[in-house]
């Protein structure tokens, strides 16, 4: 666990020495005040005192943004031959992973943090103050960082595939944008109506909607939880199989 | 402190290294030499556990390395080849991360940084980032951190190449110095480094082993130990008496003068001089000299090519 801290360690501190972070926390802010309290149907337009917006945008920032955190976490040390730095130091394959996956997760946490600031807005300017559904602003919360924590998890997958950072970063939005959608789109094909319901739940997309009605369902945590371990296990599998060629 | 048994690396088709047995003794330094490409640094990476070999067995420092590659890693101190380092990091950011996956403890940590940079002279550029050092310094960083848990073991892969030669000088000095105390395996293409660090020296080429032995020995020990010059007087000098002798190599560069290579058991000198004393033919120049590792390296590495 020590071990796993110590990545953990040097990963966030590489995000915020190579203005990763900075860059990652400020396009996220920006771009989500913009939407939430400048553009069309703002909250100040609209006068409802809700978050949607935020929940509406914030999938399609994670989407292109998380892998953009971690395309660098194992393309970038196996072009600079850091990989055999660490590889030959007393650490498992899986204390590597670990601590590079909860550094990219706590940077979505990190992320997401200062936007209670327009929650706590929102609820100030409630008429009268406090009137926001809570129950579902957590849920919808909730959803938005587990669908970080399974963007991050497929992103470091696609960084374990190549050796170019930017190809990680295609690649890993793409399978992010592939679990996000697909199904869903899938699901709308004539020929596929039969499994309809069935396809549609193995898109993010269902689960996330669900967890943001504020509702927990433990079936969507399980979902949210099986594809990190998948990811998570594909990528530790892939980085041995590299190794024994 | 090392023993390899029976190592073999494939990679697909190609052989890496081929059946390769050998042994460092503890306290030992051994120069692993060959050109490039003969599969010195797979056989280090293999050691280190980066890469499995393809059979074969090998125990460092009291593990087994397809056993207990943890253990193996904690006793050993490894600088790969081309030095990778992360160059965003400061040097004592490195440094101290180095030391916190070798699970040093605080104070430990800080006093060991502190004892590596003072004895790789790092003293100058300890604040600055790795991207900023010359390769020279980054090349001090990198042998910092494997020498940074006390390990066991060393294993440096080309620790010199790319320096200039007063850094190679350096570096040598620190190895050596380090040396002292713990078994090391280096490897190089440079002759004359192997001669200048290490005690013994182990000789590959395309992935087999063609030589392991003693420096000196190694050179003693050769086919074609030593060459022997020789200078007379008058044309004409009939050599036939000595064709009884095995291994024997004549150069003729002119009517008079002569280059003889023997096969190192015996002296020719006293041969020579008689054989031309009954010929009636005096001796201008009769010297001796011992080949070079450079010879004796291409000598073997040339009877497989």
């Amino acid at each position: 666990m020590n071990s796993v801290f110590t990545i953990f360690r040097k990963e966030v501190g590489s995000f915020f020495n190579s203005l990763i972070g900075y860059v990652f926390l400020g396009v996220f802010l920006v771009s989500t005040g913009l939407f939430v309290w400048v553009f069309e149907y703002n909250i100040l337009e609209t006068r409802r005192a809700e978050l949607d917006s935020l929940f509406f945008i914030g999938p399609y920032l994670f989407l292109f943004m998380v892998p953009a955190i971690t395309m660098r976490a194992f393309s970038e040390e196996k072009k600079q031959g850091t990989m055999e730095l660490l590889a030959t130091k007393p650490l498992t394959h899986w204390q590597i992973i670990g601590g590079k996956y909860l550094a990219a997760v706590f940077l979505v946490l990190v992320t997401l943090l200062p936007t209670l600031v327009y929650l706590l807005t929102v609820w100030r300017l409630g008429q009268p103050v406090g009137n926001l559904d809570l129950g579902a602003t957590i849920g919808a919360y909730l959803g938005l960082f587990f669908l970080g924590a399974v963007f991050a998890s497929i992103g470091l997958f696609a960084s374990v595939l190549v050796e170019e950072q930017f190809v990680a970063w295609v690649l890993g939005a793409f399978i992010c944008f592939a679990f996000f959608f697909a199904f869903e789109l899938l699901a709308g094909l004539p020929g596929l109506r039969a499994i309809n319901p069935f396809l549609i739940k193995l898109g993010l997309m269902e689960h996330y909607a669900s967890i943001s009605r504020g509702v927990i369902d433990t079936r969507d945590a399980l979902y949210f939880l099986s594809v990190i371990t998948m990811a998570l296990f594909s990528t530790h599998y892939l980085l041995t199989r590299e190794q024994k060629r | 402190m090392i023993s390899v048994h029976h190592l073999s690396k494939a990679y697909g088709t190609q052989l890496a290294v081929q059946d390769l047995s050998f042994s460092v003794k503890q306290g030992e330094i051994l120069g692993f030499l060959g050109p490039n490409g003969a599969g010195k640094s797979t056989t280090m990476k293999m050691l280190t556990g980066f890469v499995p070999p393809s059979s074969g067995q090998a125990i460092v420092a009291g593990h087994d390395i397809a056993e207990e590659p943890l253990e193996v890693r904690k006793k050993v101190g490894y600088l790969p080849e081309h030095n990778p380092l992360y160059l965003d990091m400061y040097v004592l950011e490195f440094l101290d991360f180095s030391a916190r996956i070798h699970q040093l403890g605080r104070q430990e940590r800080k006093r060991r940084v502190a004892e590596v940079i003072e004895q790789t002279g790092l003293g100058s550029e300890q604040h600055k980032q790795i991207r900023q050092l010359s390769k020279g310094y980054r090349q001090r960083v990198g042998l910092s951190q494997a020498l940074l848990h006390q390990p066991e073991v060393l294993i440096l892969d080309e620790p010199t190449t790319g320096l200039d030669p007063n850094q190679i000088v350096d570096i040598r000095l620190l190895i050596r110095e380090v040396g002292k105390n713990k078994t090391i395996l280096f490897s190089s293409h440079i002759l004359s480094e192997v001669e200048a660090i290490s005690d013994r020296v182990l000789i590959i080429d395309k992935g087999v082993m063609l030589a392991d032995a003693p420096v000196e020995e190694l050179r003693k020990a050769s086919a074609y130990a030593n060459i022997i010059t020789l200078e007379v007087m008058r044309p004409g000098l009939d050599l036939a008496s000595l064709a009884e002798l095995p291994d024997l190599l004549i150069d003729r560069h002119s009517s008079t003068r002569f280059s003889l290579r023997g096969n190192g058991e015996e002296d020719l000198r006293p041969r020579l001089f008689e054989l031309c004393v009954a010929q009636n033919n005096p001796i201008l120049e009769l010297h001796q000299e011992a080949l070079s590792l450079e010879n004796i390296f291409r000598t073997l590495t040339q009877q497989r090519a």
